[in-house]
């Protein structure tokens, strides 16, 4: 097992070795921050005292150099822009971006499970039918299209619900949430359905198609035979079996959410992570750029270690073939 | 099933939705301040947002005029002297009173902001000395004779040197060695309105980056009661989802609404305000030997040749791309800046003469013409890759083959200030409101030492020019300095050392009845919407 843990540490910590040099060069590829940030009215000098004061007159070995030396030591630089550390600025959007994700995910689980296993039991109904149908939609309609589509409707049509931004905030567990609030709730709704839609899709078909798996086992037809209701047949016999393969996509999905809600935030005028990366590109803004990919890497590898410590936890062939190769 | 219990819960939210706001004004801007100081970034998304709440000893009105501000009147003692009047009785938002320390203060912050991505120090360093002969009335000394001092303290906001917590005494030194400044609080203190207080029509009351900025009132503001309650301005980044916010009624007004939804918001309404801005769509040549992507010329630069140019100017038809590409949201411009602004000589149009054209380049020996690459940006001017491509079609027909090379604002700017392009497009907006802005940036020689021709990438350079350029610049009469700049400007055109295309006009759309003064800068400024009556 340890030996397992400590190969499995070893392969992330190379992906994320991997992935600051890929992220540096490709952000220094993209072109000059000082080009962009300066007022058109400055000077020659000017331009060349905040080149250098930004140290983008040194070569890109050690700039690189000088990143990692400090990223070591848990500081990713200072945005040019804000001229305040990247880190801080990344965090301080985080809650919004994180709120968006569970509240997301809440919708896609809660409703995608159920509906899943509708259309797994009765795949030839029209019900059963129309679920799938819909569920190709939420996967071929792309996000951005949807997301226009929503506020469309929704806000401009029928005023129901405001176009974007993120309303009245107020504090919870020492962060800005906006679910406590009507106002705030107001403003939720149409991002986490545009951010739902695709992963409640997802888990539709995967739930569908496990159902359909496990609804032949003879566990279930045995429960049946023994005169078991149909709904703890489904509560528990096939709700119990098909969701290991659904809590390992939910929990890839949240990172993929918390990293790439960059559409549905730019969408909605959502302040969260994705809006800032989309305005940091903009501006050329290489620190906040790349510690706000160094941090999605992070994220993602960690999860994905997890996820892989639990699978080998849950079940112990992984573990078993893992320590014999 | 999903949509019924959606449309039950929307329902019960629809009241939460659309807060009622008693005399409030929402703004939906296009981009975001990057910070609250007022001196950390020079950068229109700030400073439209800063004038609101911080003021400048002068003023300038929507079409650049430069008037009295925190300064009830000011003279130029001599040539590089000038005596300011401040206003008396103006009160800064915690009460506090306005003086000449609170001047001397701003303007010896400025090169103290750490961090700054373009610093307001390119205002401040001509100034060798400020005096405060008595509390309202204060003397700067500038290094060189600059008849536009004036017009660029527009730019230095007055900040409160009790609220930042510097000494009784403040005494102005040169290249940021003054005394008794205290600590200086830096750009992110400025999110806290106990530290950015000025003396403008509004109070700073929240700053949630990336989400909301909020305004308030202050009802002791010198020139009478600003209109609002309370402002709220939200940057809304993507085109679509702030025209949407307009038509969903989240917000009262948006700047820059997408040319192609115009005709849907007035179909739907709303008001739509525009007015001609200082910014011009220019056309920029290499003038150098060696000139890279220009093909079938056997090496050499045609573009060096004036006919060429003058063929290119006369290939184009501005009219068109005024009307079609740009919706009528621009004007045809034979000169860097709109007339009637200072140094403007109302020089016409160059007619579309596509024959004529020819003729040139058969004369300029290329009969058969070339090919070269056309470098625009996509993203920076309204409808910018568009302009470009339809540049590229007319200068076909005259046999000029262009290849537009097209990318997004970031990248653009890199590669044409490296020299990639034969010629490329791209905007240039008088901050100072004349002639000599333009002039000094974009055709003045370039020269690392002097800092003109900073924008020059085409390298054109007319000495005779530079001295004429020089000698206004150094010209306090306004007749006189906007005589010169007029010759300046027509010895460039005349050599078509660059061609205008045309002036951008900025749109705002608002609610009906809402009004705004719309400004050749460009800026929306909550101060200037007036409300329904």
């Amino acid at each position: 097992m340890i030996v397992y843990l400590v190969r499995r540490f070893g392969q992330s910590l190379l992906a994320v070795i991997a992935m600051a040099v890929l992220v540096f060069v490709g952000v220094y590829a993209i072109g000059n921050p000082v080009d962009v940030l300066i007022s058109p009215e400055a000077t020659q000098s000017d331009i060349a005292a905040t080149t250098e004061r930004l140290g983008l007159d040194k070569p890109l070995w050690q700039q690189f150099g000088i990143f990692v030396g400090n990223a070591v030591q848990g500081d990713l630089g200072t945005s040019f822009v804000y001229g305040r550390p990247a880190l801080n600025i990344i965090l301080e959007r985080l809650p919004a971006t994180l709120e968006l994700a569970v509240v997301a995910l809440m919708l896609s689980v809660g409703l995608g499970v159920p509906l899943g296993i509708w259309a797994g039991l009765r795949p030839e109904s029209i019900a059963g039918r129309t679920i799938m149908g819909g569920s190709i939609l939420g996967f071929s309609l792309p996000n951005f299209w949807q997301g226009m589509l929503l506020i469309l409707v929704f806000a401009v049509l029928l005023g129901w619900l405001p176009a974007g931004g993120r309303g009245e905030t107020t504090e919870f567990l020492g962060m800005q949430v906006s679910f406590l609030t009507l106002d705030g709730l107001s403003h939720l709704i149409l991002p986490a359905i545009n951010l739902a839609l695709f992963k409640m899709s997802l888990i539709i078909r995967l739930t569908r198609a496990n159902t359909r798996e496990v609804v032949l086992q003879d566990y279930v037809k045995f429960a049946r035979a023994k005169g078991l209701s149909g709904r703890r047949v489904v509560m528990v016999h096939i709700l119990k079996n098909i969701m290991i393969p659904v809590i390992t996509i939910i929990g890839l999905e949240l990172g993929s959410m918390l990293a790439f809600a960059i559409v549905t935030e730019t969408v909605f005028a959502w302040p969260g992570m994705g809006k800032l990366l989309i305005d940091s590109i903009n501006l050329l803004d290489r620190p906040v750029i790349v510690a706000y990919l160094m941090l999605t890497v992070l994220i993602i590898v960690t999860i994905n270690f997890v996820v892989d410590v639990i699978y080998s936890l849950l079940d112990p062939r992984i573990r078993l073939s893992e320590m014999r190769g | 099933m999903k949509t019924t219990k959606l449309s039950l819960l929307a329902g019960l939210l629809a009241a939460g939705a659309m807060p009622v706001l008693a005399q409030g004004l929402a703004i939906g801007l296009k981009s975001e301040a990057t910070s609250m100081d007022p001196q950390f970034h020079q950068l229109s998304t700030n400073i439209q947002v800063h004038k609101n709440v911080f003021e400048t000893l002068t003023m300038q009105d929507s079409v650049q005029k430069v008037g009295p501000g925190l300064a009830s009147e000011w003279e130029a003692v001599d040539d590089t002297t000038w005596r300011f009047k401040l206003r008396e009785g103006v009160k800064f938002h915690d009460g506090s009173d306005f003086t000449a320390r609170d001047v001397i203060y701003s303007f010896c912050r400025v090169p103290k902001v750490e961090n700054s991505p373009s610093a307001f120090t390119i205002y401040t360093a001509g100034v060798t000395d400020i005096i405060a002969e008595d509390d309202h009335t204060v003397v700067f000394k500038t290094e060189k004779t600059n008849p536009l001092f004036p017009a660029e303290i527009w730019s230095v906001a007055i900040v409160s040197a009790d609220a930042l917590g510097a000494e009784d005494d403040v005494t102005f030194g040169p290249q940021g060695t003054c005394a008794g400044l205290g600590d200086v609080p830096q750009a992110p203190a400025f999110n806290d309105p106990e530290i950015a207080v000025g003396t403008g029509p509004y109070k700073l009351e929240s700053y949630t980056r990336g989400s909301e900025l909020v305004l308030s009132r202050f009802s002791d503001y010198w020139d009478g009661m600003p209109d609002w309650e309370r402002v709220i301005m939200r940057p809304i980044t993507s085109n679509g989802p702030r025209v949407a916010a307009l038509l969903a009624g989240d917000v009262d007004m948006i700047e820059s609404p997408p040319i192609q939804d115009i005709p849907r918001l007035r179909e739907a309404e709303f008001k739509i305000v525009d007015a001609l801005s200082n910014r011009i769509i220019y056309l920029h040549m290499r003038h150098e030997e060696g000139a890279p992507s220009i093909e079938g010329t056997d090496g050499n630069n045609p573009l060096m040749d004036p006919k060429v140019r003058e063929a290119i100017s006369i290939a184009i038809n501005r009219e068109a791309i005024a009307d079609r590409i740009m919706g009528g949201f621009a004007q045809p411009a034979g000169e860097l800046l709109p007339p009637p602004m200072l140094g403007t000589s109302g020089r016409a149009v160059d007619a579309y003469d596509p024959d004529r054209a020819k003729e040139l380049l058969a004369e300029a020996g290329y009969p058969d013409g070339f090919t070269m690459t056309l470098g625009t940006p996509n993203d920076r001017y309204v409808n910018d890759e568009q302009v470009a491509q339809a540049v590229a079609q007319m200068l076909a027909r005259v046999g000029i083959v262009i290849n537009v090379d097209a990318s997004t604002a970031s990248q653009f700017f890199s590669r044409r200030n490296a020299l990639e392009f034969p010629i490329y497009m791209a905007g240039w907006g008088a901050a100072s409101g004349e002639m000599s802005s333009p002039l000094k940036a974009l055709v003045a020689t370039w020269d690392q030492q002097t800092g003109m021709g900073t924008t020059n990438a085409g390298r054109y350079s007319n000495p005779e020019m530079d001295k004429v350029l020089l000698q206004a610049m150094s010209t306090i009469d306004d007749a006189e300095r906007d005589r010169l700049l007029q010759e300046a400007g027509t010895m460039v055109l005349d050599d078509y050392g660059i061609i205008p295309l045309h002036y951008e006009q900025t749109v705002w759309a608002m609610k009906p009845g809402f009004s705004y003064e719309p400004r050749v800068d460009q800026y929306t400024m909550a101060r200037e919407v007036k409300p329904a009556d």
